[in-house]
């Protein structure tokens, strides 16, 4: 097994739930939860790859990507902010929506070829045995990006007045409000910046790291794994991280396991029974599951979680818990 | 005089014939309300009288319908709470509008327009620690919000208001949460930011720490004044009363001579851990008996709350608890309830109801496998509600309907509701912790004669208070814990609240000063240990009698006093301690 390659794939297929895992991070410090990621991000897939195929220019296919998950976030945004329904089954509704519209969208895009966003090494860094093959050497841009916005973000949130106001109506909307902070402003924009970030994602996928359009099984669930990584997370971007490459290894790695005959000099029973790579593809969920399992006890004693107010819709002068 | 009577004086705030109004509801009727610099303006009144709402309306949380609000003079329009902010204008709310997980300072920054971008944190903590000790507070602005006590959070939210140069504060309730002891440390901030010329508005219920604060009193009933700025030496507790409430209070409950009965409930030996697995009840040992008011006096977190969870089965323990004969220690709750046991919880939200029932579903809660409510495997739900109607009724349970949900009702009506629900049982034994707390004045008189009518009819009750007047005014014996020590059991002809405030501290013997001569080994606890403490009371009452007080004789007014002198000055060192404990009220006793 070639451990580079594992690790330089890893980070790559990372990539795309770290960016859409810091979008709902972002959308759920201000207390909305958006279930719709998958959806978001298929969208924004399809339309990163439509625009992309269809003027020849990646970049306008990138832009048009967060714009399609930014605007199909609003939707959410009306809906849970303005009118106040159910947090969880709109999400849940966006995800069907977003899904509906992609493959509409995208009929007849399939097997098709369009440009994709360019790779590049870091000069010198990428010189560093190892590490520099496999952190900063041939990766696509958007990897690089993703680096960048893990500091970027965590600066944000925890250091700058915007971020104090972010987590501040995220935590205790009505405090925030007898303060003059404007919660439906600040919900609305973050529920649109998350949105936007989903839509990157995908179009992470569609146009850089694994590109082309294959329906719905472009994005496969990884919205999903987002969604659940910002619990891992515990809401903070370097665990999203952490967790976000975690799992592009890992799910590269159980790849791999399936390919050579021998394994530590023992027959490998995943390539002579391929019943058993079935149970090799659950490896990377049943993790994830035992992670959160794990993370949110921790959690618990450190006395992090999610934002008090996650999920619940703010009016003024409303009485009860 | 205060220097807001100047003749040329400009009002602080001005507020006329404000009109308000929510769906259904008229919640202020042309209200008048000023007040000048450097006062302490009460505003009383019963809960849902709209002293709340006409505040809100100050501080550009809702919009009056009609009236005119002025500040310094100046006609203004709040379209949010920022333009208020703006004006010099700030609120403490009852509860406290604080992010948990976030530091001192940066709960100090929300909605402020510096720091621009970055927070620079460290620059903003020495700012706040500067403002802190302008007023004589004392905060780390470093801590977070999670880490402090109910005092300490209370103290930020003065500062977040202060730190916006706010000349105008609105305190909502703000001793409803605190201890006696922090009470008093704010009421000194509260003079103190009165002298440098803030305009205070102080909304209460409690008509003690009103007449021990404020230099002048607007009162509210149904949203509309029944009086307007006047001074609070023209009215007696009773007349402030009446005016609340609209109809004469009765202030010393009428309470039966009555000769105990059989023996109710049992503790022997009773220990216990709290949450933090330490030993929270040592050996405790108890008897209670038929138509006796038991009162458990004591800080808070003595034991008191566990002592009630190990009764009512909510925590393991060891020893015996006997109800009527049968051990009912480690029980299910639902195997004392079936023995005639009652529970008036302290949460009445988590613990009391389920605040998403309606108030039928919360009534059933203990009957819901009883006839008429259960029949066969179904609920009747008609009897039920028919139930839940009779008993709001007989409860005086204000809601719209049976099917209203809990959340909606006010503390008073929650806590008619969870008596309603108790009581109707024909419970044997009573648990009733801080029953009264946070309530209004008319709600508290109700509550107080149920219990006193179930006291009537033969049932055990234990009553769990912090509030030392209520202890004395209902029980027939008090027992003080202290660290989860029963100190000493006192009957209801040898009441003293010195006394009970020396027990409270855990005050025995052996920790008495040397010059009082101690007897060589009491044992702790005992009777003539006990006797011991009375007399060493009664010694330094007799001291502080002896000194005739500092100045002028009689009456001083607040004003003739020097400012700055130190409240404890000239106070033996147990005085001292006793204040911490009971709070001045009570040191000084009840001079109305």
């Amino acid at each position: 097994m070639n451990w580079i390659e594992i690790f330089r794939s890893g980070i790559s297929t990372g990539t795309v739930l770290l960016i859409a895992a810091i979008g709902e991070i972002l959308t759920e410090r201000s207390g909305i939860q958006n279930l719709g990621v998958e959806g978001m991000m298929l969208v924004g897939a399809m339309a990163g790859f439509k625009i992309a195929y269809q003027t020849g220019n990646v970049w306008l296919g990138l832009l048009a990507a967060i714009a399609a998950g930014g605007l199909l976030s609003l939707a959410h945004a009306v809906v849970t902010i303005h009118f106040q329904a159910d947090q969880t089954v709109s999400g849940l509704s966006l995800t069907f929506l977003g899904t509906g519209l992609a493959l509409v969208l995208g009929e007849g895009l399939t097997g098709q070829v369009a440009p994709i966003i360019p790779r590049a090494s870091v000069p010198l860094l990428s010189q560093i045995p190892y590490l520099g093959q496999v952190v900063f050497s041939d990766h696509n841009l958007l990897v690089y990006f993703g680096y960048l916005l893990v500091p970027i973000t965590w600066y944000y949130i925890n250091k700058t007045r915007p971020g104090l106001h972010l987590r501040a109506v995220g935590e205790n909307p009505a405090a925030a409000d007898t303060l003059g902070v404007n919660i439906y402003r600040t919900r609305y924009l973050y529920t649109f910046v998350g949105g936007c970030f989903a839509g990157l994602a995908g179009a992470a996928i569609s146009v850089a790291i694994a590109p082309g359009w294959y329906s719905n099984l472009t994005v496969n669930g990884q919205g999903w794994i987002a969604v659940a990584l910002v619990i891992f997370a515990h809401w903070n971007p370097w665990r999203a991280a952490l967790g976000g490459y975690l799992f592009g290894v890992l799910r590269r790695f159980t790849l791999d396991l399936q390919g050579p005959r021998m394994l530590f000099g023992l027959a490998n029973p995943f390539f002579f029974n391929t019943n058993l790579v079935f149970f090799l593809q659950m490896t990377p969920y049943l993790l994830t599951i035992i992670a959160l399992v794990w993370g949110s006890s921790a959690a618990r004693k450190k006395r992090i979680g999610s934002p008090a107010a996650l999920g619940t819709a703010y009016q003024r002068g409303e009485r009860g818990r | 005089m205060t220097f807001s009577e100047k003749p040329n004086a400009v009002p602080a705030v001005e507020m006329q014939e404000i009109t308000l109004r929510f769906p259904g509801v008229l919640a202020n009727d042309r209200v008048n309300f000023t007040m000048y610099p450097g006062e302490i303006h009460a505003l009383l009144g019963e809960n849902g009288a709209g002293k709340s709402t006409l505040m809100n309306a100050l501080t550009g949380l809702y919009k009056p319908q009609s009236g005119e609000i002025r500040i310094h003079g100046k006609k203004v329009s709040f379209n949010s709470p920022k333009d208020a902010i703006a004006h010099g204008i700030g609120m403490v709310h009852q509860h406290f509008m604080l992010v948990e997980n976030q530091t001192v300072t940066e709960n100090i920054l929300i909605g402020l327009d510096t720091p621009r971008f970055g927070l620079n944190l460290k620059k903003y903590d020495d700012e706040v620690s500067h403002l802190a000790e302008q007023f004589g507070i004392h905060i780390d602005p470093t801590a977070r919000i999670w880490q402090l006590s109910v005092g300490e959070q209370q103290r930020v939210e003065i500062l977040k208001i202060l730190y916006r140069g706010a000349d105008i504060l609105i305190m909502d309730e703000p001793t409803a949460v605190l201890a006696p002891q922090e009470a008093d440390e704010l009421m000194d901030t509260l003079k103190e930011m009165a002298a440098q010329g803030k305009a205070i508005a102080f909304i209460s219920h409690k008509l003690a720490e009103v007449k021990q604060v404020a230099d002048k009193l607007t009162v509210l009933r149904r949203g509309r004044a029944t009086a307007e700025r006047v001074d609070l030496q023209e009215y007696t507790r009773e007349s402030l009363a009446s005016l609340m409430v609209g109809r004469e209070v009765i202030f010393n409950l009428h309470k039966c001579e009555q000769e105990p009965g059989r023996e109710i409930l049992r503790l022997e030996a009773v220990c216990a851990l709290n949450n933090k697995n330490l030993p929270a009840l040592r050996d405790v040992d108890l008897s209670l008996h038929e138509g006796e008011i038991f009162g458990i006096a004591g800080v808070a977190g003595n034991g008191q709350s566990e002592l009630v969870e190990v009764i009512t089965g909510l925590r393991e323990c060891s020893g015996n608890v006997w109800l009527e004969g049968k051990n009912i220690a480690n029980k299910p709750p639902s195997f004392s309830i079936s023995q005639g046991l009652a529970h008036i919880p302290e949460d009445r939200i988590g613990v009391g109801t389920a605040p998403n029932l309606s108030l039928t579903g919360n009534i059933i809660m203990k009957r819901y496998d009883q006839e008429p409510v259960s029949q066969k495997w179904q609920l009747n739900y008609v009897a039920a509600d028919a139930l839940a109607g009779n008993l709001k009724d007989e409860y005086d349970i204000q809601a719209p309907s049976v099917q209203t949900q809990a959340r909606k009702l006010s503390g008073g009506n929650l806590q008619k509701l969870i008596l309603a629900r108790e009581l109707s049982s024909t419970p044997r034994l009573i648990v009733a912790m801080q029953p009264t707390r946070g309530l209004d004045i008319g709600a508290i008189e109700g509550v107080r004669q149920l219990l006193l009518r179930q006291r009537e009819l033969g049932t055990a009750i234990l009553l769990v208070s912090e509030d030392l007047d209520e202890l004395l005014s209902l029980s027939d014996r008090i027992a003080v814990m202290y660290e989860g020590h029963v100190v000493g059991v006192l009957c209801s002809g040898d009441f003293d609240i010195t006394n009970i405030g020396l027990m409270m501290t855990g005050t025995l013997p052996q920790d008495l000063p040397p010059e009082q001569e101690a007897p060589k080994d009491p044992a702790p606890g005992s009777a003539s240990a006990f006797d011991e403490v009375l007399d060493h009371v009664k010694d330094y009452e007799q001291i502080e009698q002896a000194i005739p007080p500092a100045g002028q004789p009689v009456i001083i007014t607040e004003e003739e006093l020097p400012p700055a002198e130190d409240p404890d000055a000239g106070l033996s060192e147990k005085e001292r301690v006793l204040r911490k404990v009971l709070g001045k009220k009570y040191a000084e006793g009840d001079e109305e």
